[in-house]
């Protein structure tokens, strides 16, 4: 059932938190579709990394041997999408021992207090 | 002020689809409306006319339906997470070659642009998860 | 903005992550097992404290209720709403960020 584009001329600013780690719950991957689809309705899209979140950029990760569906490719297309405002938390990336190099692809790292900007100015707010 | 509410549990496994039902009862008795309710990840188990929980417990999807019918909710099951988890109305039934279809009355199989579509459209967008 | 926290602060840190995120002026719910945090003695009881005056904590009764927690061992400076009051909170703020 293929669904209409809403043609109100509303845009709204939403964002999406991503907290959760990929693979070992749908989550991760279930959210970046809702972000897929929802790139056909011209709204302003940003999406938070924060705690476990930030996992789910992190490069390399290959799922052959857990014979799941590597979701995480797709984070690549995102910027075809039109979808390019992606925040990574600092405090998240810090505590796992990670930073911007181990991940996949180009995103703001901004620490919490700068962050709640974000939070601040948006509308809509979506976990998943 | 319209309310949209998405709830990302399935029934009985987390709190999610009963604190879900609750906030809805009392939004409607204050006066607000309810836009659409949108069911994704395991909350499309929400939808499943084939539950039989013990007859002393509360049966959640046909609480579900009973609301629906009382004030009209517009129940939605995202049509991706259905058809993973195998959610099926007659439409999908035909269109997946599948041989039974098991959705309860008043919930509907869409697309997650319904979800979008209630961002935009509802005053307050409120997320039920675990 | 309206802040919702819904997993038990033992399981999940998510009140840790939302104390980050809560501004001054915020209202902050506890529900489902995230009622957990509210009671006297535990190691959240300071956190909570801490940032009394600057956020408005509110916890949900019946999720109190059913978790054998009431009035006498909260710590103090929570409201307890029940769901009237939870639309209520999230009618009156522009915004909600639900925790998960």
């Amino acid at each position: 059932m293929e669904d209409q584009e809403l043609e109100s001329g509303i845009v709204k600013k939403f964002i999406y938190v991503n907290r959760k780690a990929p693979h070992g719950t749908i989550y991760a991957h279930e959210a970046l579709e809702v972000v897929l689809i929802a790139a056909a309705f011209e709204q302003d899209v940003s999406l938070a990394f924060i705690d476990d979140g930030v996992y789910q950029l992190k490069k390399g990760q290959n799922t052959d041997g857990i014979a799941t569906k590597n979701f995480t490719k797709t984070f690549g297309a995102l910027e075809m999408y039109d979808v390019e405002k992606l925040y990574v938390e600092k405090e998240s990336l810090e505590e796992r021992g990670l930073s911007e190099d181990d991940l996949s692809v180009d995103v703001e790292v901004l620490a919490s207090s700068d962050l709640k900007k974000l939070f601040n100015e948006s509308e809509v707010f979506f976990n998943f | 002020m319209k309310f949209g509410v998405l709830i990302n549990e399935g029934p009985y496994q987390h709190q999610a689809s009963d604190t879900a039902y609750k906030f809805i009862e009392a939004a409607i008795e204050e006066g607000h409306e309810i836009f659409r309710v949108f069911f994704y990840h395991d909350g499309v188990n929400n939808g499943t006319r084939l539950a039989t929980p013990p007859q002393d417990d509360r049966h959640i999807p046909n609480r579900w339906t009973e609301l629906a019918e009382k004030h009209d909710l517009d129940l939605v099951l995202c049509v991706a997470a259905a058809q993973r988890r195998g959610m099926v109305d007659e439409d999908e039934m035909k269109r997946n070659s599948k041989d039974a279809n098991n959705i309860a009355g008043k919930f509907r199989i869409s697309g997650l642009g319904q979800l979008i579509e209630a961002g935009i459209q509802a005053d307050r967008m409120i997320t039920f998860g675990d | 903005m309206l802040h919702t926290i819904n997993k038990s602060p033992f399981e999940k840190d998510s009140l840790k992550t939302c104390l980050r995120y809560a501004e001054k002026g915020s209202s902050v719910l506890f529900i489902e097992d995230a009622v957990y945090a509210c009671t006297k003695g535990t190691i959240f009881e300071k956190q909570i404290s801490d940032n009394h005056g600057n956020i408005s904590f509110y916890v949900l009764g019946p999720d109190l209720e059913a978790r054998g927690l009431d009035n006498s061992n909260l710590t103090n400076n929570i409201e307890i709403i029940d769901y009237k009051g939870f639309v209520k909170l999230v009618a009156d703020n522009e915004k909600t960020q639900n925790w998960l």
